[in-house]
């Protein structure tokens, strides 16, 4: 069976020599939805650069089936789309258009067909008719939603998602919840948005100091009070009864 | 936060904003330089470069009172280069114009009056064109008239931060202010010191993040874009109705 994603003993230390991420295995099915929790500084977004060769790695990993290396970078990179947290990094382009074509552009397709991936991506986030607007003059909800535009409009396999709802109020939380829930690719979200994490994956991952210490269905994770607590993720028992 | 934005009032409609913006950007260009090159003594000539300026003004429906307060901004830079001009010029001291014991010169007024008059008059052309075509709109012109794609490139970069970082500098204050800032003027510094320190590497870091998402997107360093700008017969008409003004003022200019 091929998989969308295999990391067999995935270690890295930053430059300073802070160990960030040990000896990770992980395999992903294609079309899983998979969530990737843990605290501040456990290695979800160390983890998620990895994925498309940001960070590199000695061969680690293996997109499709194809391993990640200076020659495969950048079909790598068309099949992993990476959103970022903040989508004021994310867009960088003084249009929205100029934005959501700049990968379809550099992965050499013609005007004519850049042209109809940017009114498909931006159609698909229910953002048509924001092409000329520049990203400064819009709300932080309409910033996501443009970055996951730039996204799709390179039509990746893979979809990889760093804390999606942070910054946003509820109503634009769920949007884009609805949103994320109704786009076919195997998707990978790192978060610490338990209620996010619930409605949008099925199987739920949590690092802790840069090691996989859970991996199982999401129910199985939530209901786990305890396993939730020891890793920062949920109310101390203390304070779990003071809200009963 | 809002912000009055660089490019203000160039969402309107009219004439000139319709206008592709390579036809503005050339047409602006010739105009600075057929200021730059007339002899300042030549008055009627720049009176007819104001009212080609003061048409299109109006053409543009951009409050004309709004063009004058933001001309104002080059004053500073025309005191300090010209200010001391009519002291220093040798030349024939014009009886009359003497302030206390320094003498004023005819010519150095001349060339007073010539840096003030030209500056103002590019810079309200300049206004005008940044107030009629949306930043971006500029940049893809810029980059149709062959300039560099790296220049380009920053430009849209500080257009799209500079915002970006005035917010940030002003939560930072926030923050500053919420906690009694005050004291010393040497201990006010070094905190300034320490922000202007903070906002660098905030900077740098976003930096190195908004790299990450062009790389995340396939960018491999060569910049590449869509051009998407047409001319229209309003183009050559307003190309030729401008040119036909330029010449008759220089026609005129050359036979009084």
């Amino acid at each position: 069976m091929e998989y969308a994603i295999e990391i067999a003993n995935l270690s890295y230390s930053y430059p300073d020599g802070q160990q960030a991420l040990r000896d990770i295995n992980l395999t992903i099915g294609i079309g899983e939805s998979v969530a990737l929790i843990g605290a501040n500084g456990a290695g979800k977004s160390t983890l998620l650069l990895h994925l498309n060769g940001i960070i590199k790695s000695n061969e680690t990993i293996k997109i499709l089936g194809l391993p990640l290396n200076d020659k495969n970078l950048k079909q790598a990179r068309s099949k992993v789309g990476l959103v970022f947290q903040n989508p004021d990094d994310q867009l960088f382009s003084p249009t929205v258009f100029d934005d959501v074509a700049f990968g379809p552009i550099n992965m050499g397709f013609h005007p004519n067909e850049v042209r109809q991936r940017v009114s498909q991506a931006l159609h698909d986030v229910n953002m048509a008719g924001y092409e000329q607007r520049s990203p400064q003059h819009l709300s932080v909800g309409e910033k996501k939603r443009i970055a996951i535009a730039t996204i799709l409009s390179m039509s990746p396999e893979i979809l990889v998602l760093d804390e999606p709802t942070a910054n946003l109020d509820p109503r634009a939380k769920w949007e884009l919840i609805e949103l994320i829930k109704g786009l076919p690719m195997t998707k990978i979200v790192a978060s610490h948005d338990l209620e996010m994490v619930t409605a949008l994956c099925e199987r739920t991952i949590i690092l802790d100091s840069g090691s996989i210490v859970a991996d199982d269905s999401t129910p199985s994770i939530m209901s786990n009070a305890p396993l939730l607590e020891s890793y920062g993720l949920a109310p101390t028992s203390r304070l779990a009864i003071a809200f009963d | 936060m809002k912000h009055s934005f660089l490019d203000r009032y160039s969402d309107r409609d009219s004439l000139l904003h319709k206008l592709d913006p390579r036809t503005k950007i050339v047409t602006t260009i010739a105009f600075i330089l057929a200021v730059a090159l007339t002899p300042p003594p030549s008055w009627q000539a720049f009176a007819l470069y104001f009212v080609i300026v003061a048409i299109a003004i109006l053409i543009s429906k951009i409050p004309p009172l709004y063009v004058l307060k933001r001309s104002l901004v080059i004053v500073p830079f025309v005191l300090l280069i010209g200010i001391f001009i009519p002291f220093l010029k040798p030349g024939d001291a014009s009886g009359s114009y003497n302030v206390w014991i320094w003498n004023v010169s005819h010519s150095g007024l001349m060339v007073l009056w010539g840096i003030a008059i030209k500056s103002w008059l590019s810079i309200l052309s300049l206004i005008l064109l940044s107030a009629t075509t949306k930043f971006a709109e500029l940049l893809k012109g810029l980059e149709q008239l062959r300039m560099p794609k790296l220049m380009i490139m920053i430009l849209s970069f500080m257009y799209r931060y500079l915002f970006v970082m005035v917010d940030e500098v002003s939560r930072m204050k926030q923050a500053r202010d919420s906690r009694n800032f005050g004291g010393k003027r040497t201990w006010q510094l070094k905190t300034i010191g320490n922000m202007i320190g903070t906002l660098f590497i905030r900077s740098y870091e976003r930096g190195e993040r908004v790299y990450g998402a062009m790389v995340a997107r396939c960018f491999e360093g060569q910049i590449r874009t869509l051009s998407r700008l047409q001319f229209r017969t309003a183009d050559l008409y307003f190309v030729a109705a401008f040119f036909f003004c330029l010449s008759l003022v220089g026609i005129t200019f050359l036979f009084m």
